[in-house]
């Protein structure tokens, strides 16, 4: 198999995915071209060499509608040449679309490619692609159809996840982040969002809240306890978990991942696809899988895919330096954590998503930029990234550096 | 023009009136025969340039239509045996869109088509009105118009499912359908269901008038600006709609009732359609639908059974009809205040009789109670109240019982308490007059016993709460003659309630099968199964609580006193793990039962469940929830049915109506299978009997198949055919 080697990551700072955050003027299309640009002026690259860009995009109508992956290289100004597809896995599309786009490398279908994702919260709405899950009652009522944030408290019930465990999580992730952007950890990928006039947007993330305490998070009322009590959802998931006799709503604004606005792009190639362009890699792609799982729950995916992809690259946990798992919920780490034992300060060092934001589409090549940044900067050498995934899945990429 | 069922006319200003009559049927249903009229009006009415307009109503004084012949229905459902499922399920869709085709070309035929609904319109006979282009309905409040079908297991067929949410909204329409509640007229003309009401006697002119007023007939979903009321399944408050009502169902039904989930797919898809292509996508969930054995048995169970037991169908031949003007009950207990409350309900005099005059009255008392919880409803009124207790007469002389033809006993479950009643009763009562025992556990040939007239003596079993429960259990003592018998059915009959008949036993058969639930729910609390997960699965498996809450409501107290007693009556030692949990529940821990607020569970001071009592879950430092749920959902339901088997074998029961009704009514046996006999049919007698055999060998020899079971099994026999009943005319 060939080798696809990772020579560059970028993204946005995440903006409040609300009318007042800083990138709600800037649309889902300037994100993605923003970001594609960086790839192409911080490397001096001839975008006639790149084959295809493929972005993530978990609600991609609209203005981010139409494969904006196309529609984005055009704005950019990429070259006529370089095509471009937009995928959906949902919160795990940004990742996915590094593996498609590693795929192809790696099957020696293309030389050098890109993948990343965009996602504007702020101005698309998470859910205005609409879908059938929820709503067709063939499928809605077969699979239990369950709300993420009565699925994520659902797995701190069955678990026994407290409140003060998963909020005490929040915090760590807060001081993390804030811990991160104070020491200069993420500069080498954030690019700053600017406006037509060259004005700087956005140089940081917006959604965090370094100040959270125990005590201020406690003052949080649970945010999927109307769901899950009044339209059905509680009793929907214990139908399905019956060993369950009451679902504990631990789960919050606080303690979930922030809805926030930005975008993501990973640079990849051969080796000598990127000796040509006179590129340095920095790390290679060595195994990468997607998993399907029980869909009421939803978010037990990343255990499962752990395990797929670490066989896949035969190896084992103790093999890997760093984690970066999106942060959905807080159970969902804490889970994860348990389930692998894997330790605290081996496992989203810097922070995440409760911290800075899931924008959805673009998070997964965001870790991905992160986790490589981290290994570089502690000098070890292999991380995997991975996220549970809406309806039941769980993908996962593990790097190396070379 | 010639039709069967309709009587037809033409006025001089060339509007046909169909006035429905099925011939030789008590009230109007929709068959086939209906189906080819109302082609062949359709046809003249199109084609015919004298006629100007259509009006259907009704010949019939009792209703336009009760809705299809469920009776036609449950033949076509059960399907010929030459044809296999699925050959079944294609002809019922060509058989079904043939209705469809005649419906549309009702309502697109250019000229205007009114209903005049003077009478009670459900299911298919609703449907027919949706169809037309304008409804007027008699205002009368005791008219029901809806789509009921639901409650049978079935959907509305006839275009219903499409017609009604374009009319009042996805919304409205799937409330009413999923339930199958039907409105008055004053409900369905705020709900947009009907156009107008008027004096019954002047809906025929009215629909004339607007006839000859109306510029354009068309459907609504027939033009071309036509928009869903309240958006469709992906507008804004569609999907949030959806999706809140997906879950909901799945809340309420635990995904076991199949027309429920077909109601919403059928609205889903078909809103997201123009009509005909809808009618097809609901044409195939009807017909998809009468192949399911929920629907099959659901009909068979809860509309024929239920219709023919009401009917009298066990009532012995050839036995006059009687009445009962004047009731006598013995003991102003809640039973006894109960069964005066509903026998006055039903407008029959009431001696209520204790041994003092303030218990006589304090029955009384709660007979009013009964009415004013029926008032805060609105279903009741102060003057109707003040009726009802002037019929009941409480007393402490027995002299009082002289002119009552039926006297029914609720005194204290005791041998003795209860001779003592039966004797001073038949001191006074006339020679002819019944004798009825309401216990439920006391065989009644030991009982008549203490009678001079035991052919007169006869168990009438009610069910707590007497004014809620819809089922009375008759138990034949050995004597019992068949006009105790027959008196007995028509009494029920007079209060509106359901009998099935049984043979004496102890515990007859409802209290008898009833246990081995509960039983089952300790045996797998034994096995270390998690108590949330037995509570849980035991609801999913359709029964209304779980097994645990119900032996709190019981009391616990009282399983455990069951438990022993059995116990010593088999000679066993005591070291049954179930017996050991009720014992530290109840004398360990303090624990009896709801009533003190403490059982399994913890409960408030208004009896409100709460949670599972903390100190259990910690009996247990890892509790057991890998059992598989349908395995478990299996054992809750066959335990059940095997002692319904059982019962077959000893002759308690006889009749298959009996077993089903009895159980769905007695104790709210998961109704989706159309009670337990039917259950054992569905899964078939043979692979009932080897179910039952590895569930011995796994979890004890309570379920070893009884020889009647094995028998049928090895003959391949269903229960229904080898005990079928005598059909009746409907």
């Amino acid at each position: 198999m060939i080798d696809c080697c990772i020579y560059d990551a970028v993204r946005t700072p995440r903006g409040r995915g609300k009318p007042d955050g800083a990138l709600h003027e800037i649309t889902a299309l300037e994100l993605a071209t923003q970001t594609l640009r960086a790839i192409r002026e911080r490397n001096a690259l001839n975008t006639t060499r790149v084959d295809d860009v493929v972005l993530g995009c978990v609600d991609p109508v609209g203005e981010a509608g139409a494969d904006i992956a196309r529609i984005a290289v055009l704005n950019a100004d990429y070259a006529d040449s370089v095509s471009g597809v937009q995928i959906n896995r949902f919160c795990a599309s940004g990742l996915e679309a590094v593996n498609m786009a590693a795929a192809q490398i790696m099957a020696g279908q293309s030389q050098m490619t890109i993948g990343g994702g965009v996602e504007s919260m702020s101005r698309v709405g998470m859910g205005a692609s609409g879908g059938a899950w929820p709503i067709d009652p063939a499928i809605a009522l077969k699979s239990y159809f369950t709300p993420q944030g009565v699925s994520a408290d659902l797995i701190a019930t069955l678990d026994g996840f407290s409140r003060d465990d998963v909020d005490a999580y929040a915090v760590e992730s807060q001081r993390r982040a804030a811990n991160a952007w104070d020491n200069g950890y993420f500069n080498k990928s954030v690019v700053p969002v600017k406006d037509i006039l060259g004005q700087t947007l956005l140089e940081r993330d917006e959604h965090m809240r370094p100040d959270a305490t125990m005590q201020s998070l406690a003052a949080l009322n649970p945010s999927f306890s109307q769901m899950g009590e009044f339209a059905g959802f509680d009793a929907v998931a214990i139908q399905r978990y019956p060993q369950v006799e009451k679902i504990n709503h631990v789960h919050h604004a606080g303690n979930s991942s922030g809805i926030v606005d930005g975008a993501s792009a990973v640079l990849l190639a051969t080796r000598e696809a990127g000796d040509a362009a006179g590129l340095k890699p920095r790390a290679r792609v060595r195994a990468f899988a997607s998993i399907g799982s029980e869909p009421a729950i939803m978010l037990t995916g990343p255990g499962l895919v752990a395990e797929k992809v670490l066989t896949r690259a035969g190896m084992k946990t103790n093999d890997i330096d760093l984690y970066e798992l999106n942060e959905a919920f807080a159970s969902v780490v804490l889970r994860f954590k348990c389930l692998l034992d894997i330790p605290d300060e081996k496992i989203n060092v810097n922070g995440g998503a409760i911290a800075m934001g899931h924008p959805l589409g673009a998070t997964g090549a965001m870790l991905l930029g992160t986790l490589l940044d981290e290994i570089e900067r502690r000098d070890v050498e292999t991380g995997m990234v991975l996220l549970c995934v809406g309806a039941g899945m769980g993908t996962a990429t593990i790097i190396e550096r070379v | 023009m010639e039709l069967t069922n309709f009587k037809w006319d033409v006025d001089a200003d060339g509007i046909a009136t169909i006035a429905w009559d099925s011939p030789g049927r008590s009230m109007n249903v929709l068959t086939a025969g209906t189906i080819a009229d109302l082609r062949k009006v359709g046809e003249q009415l199109a084609t015919d340039s004298a006629l100007k307009g259509l009006v259907i109503t009704s010949a019939k004084a009792n209703g336009f239509c009760a809705g299809a012949a469920l009776d036609e229905m449950e033949v076509t459902a059960s399907g010929r045996r030459s044809t296999s499922r699925e050959d079944a399920a294609v002809a019922r869709f060509k058989g079904v869109m043939q209705f469809h085709r005649v419906l549309r070309r009702l309502e697109t035929c250019g000229k205007p088509v009114a209903a005049a609904i003077n009478g009670l319109a459900l299911g298919g006979g609703f449907e027919v009105t949706l169809a037309c282009h304008y409804r007027v309905v008699g205002d009368v409040s005791k008219l029901q118009l809806g789509l009921p079908e639901a409650k049978v297991g079935v959907l509305p067929g006839g275009g219903g499912t499409q017609r009604l949410p374009r009319l009042i909204g996805a919304m409205p329409a799937l409330q009413l359908m999923l339930k199958g509640e039907t409105v008055d007229p004053q409900r369905a003309l705020a709900l947009g269901m009907i156009q107008a009401t008027a004096p019954l006697n002047e809906v025929v002119a009215r629909a004339k008038e607007w006839i000859k007023s109306s510029k354009e007939p068309k459907q609504p979903w027939d033009k071309s600006d036509f928009h869903i009321p309240g958006g469709g399944p992906y507008s804004k408050s569609g999907t949030q709609m959806f999706m809140v009502g997906n879950a909901m169902l799945r809340k309420q039904s635990y995904g076991n009732y199949p027309a429920q989930r077909y109601i919403m797919s059928c609205v889903y898809e078909g809103l997201l359609l123009p009509i005909d292509a809808a009618c097809r996508v609901e044409a195939r969930y009807f017909s998809k639908l009468l192949g399911e054995p929920e629907s099959r048995n659901m009909i068979r169970s809860l509309f024929l059974s239920l219709q023919e037991l009401g009917k009298g169908a066990r009532r012995p031949k050839g036995e006059p009809k009687t009445e009962v003007k004047m009731l006598g009950v013995l003991g102003a207990g809640v039973m006894g205040a109960g069964i005066a409350y509903v026998a006055a309900l039903a407008g029959i005099d009431v001696v209520l009789i204790d041994t003092t005059s303030e218990k006589a009255e304090a029955g009384r008392g709660m007979a009013a109670g009964m009415v004013d919880r029926q008032i805060a409803k609105g279903r009741s009124t102060e003057q109707k109240k003040q009726e009802l207790l002037a019929r009941i007469h409480p007393a402490m002389d027995f002299a009082a019982l002289a002119p009552a033809n039926l006297v029914i006993e609720a005194v204290f479950e005791d041998r003795a308490v209860k001779a003592e009643a039966t004797e001073k009763a038949e001191a006074v009562i006339k020679p002819q007059a019944i004798f009825g025992s309401n216990t439920s556990t006391l065989p009644i040939t030991g009982l008549a016993e203490a009678s001079t007239r035991p052919e007169n003596f006869i168990g009438i079993h009610f069910f707590s709460p007497v004014d809620r429960m819809g089922l009375v259990e008759i138990i034949l003592g050995q004597k019992t003659s068949p006009r105790a018998l027959a008196t007995a059915i028509d009494f029920v009959s007079q209060i509106r309630k359901t009998p099935i008949v049984v043979n004496d036993s102890r515990g007859f058969y409802t209290s008898r099968c009833f246990g081995t639930y509960t039983r089952e729910g300790m045996a797998m609390l034994a096995e270390g199964i998690h108590p949330a997960m037995i509570e849980n699965v035991g609801r999913m498996a359709g029964m209304p609580m779980g097994p645990l809450e119900v032996m709190d409501s019981v009391g616990v107290d009282t399983a455990l006193r069951i438990t022993r007693q059995t116990r010593e009556e088999l000679g066993r030692d005591g070291k049954d793990p179930s017996e050991n949990l009720l014992t530290w529940l109840v004398e360990k821990s303090g624990r009896p039962g709801r009533k003190t607020g403490k059982g399994f569970y913890d409960y408030d001071a208004k009896g409100k469940r709460l949670r599972l009592w903390p100190d259990l879950i910690e009996l247990h430092k890892t509790w057991r929830t890998d059992p598989d749920v349908d395995g478990m959902k299996a054992r809750f339901l066959s335990i059940q049915a095997l002692e319904a088997a059982r019962c077959f074998e000893e002759k308690v029961i006889t009749d298959p109506r009996d077993a089903d009704i009895g159980a769905i009514l007695g104790w709210g046996f998961a109704p989706f299978t159309g009670g337990p006999i039917s259950y054992i049919d569905t899964v078939g007698t043979a692979a009932f009997a080897a179910r039952c055999e590895k569930f011995a060998k796994n979890h004890g020899e309570r379920f070893v198949p009884n020889r009647l079971l094995r028998e049928m099994a090895a003959a391949g026999e269903t229960f229904y055919a080898r005990f079928a009943p005598a059909k009746q005319a409907a």
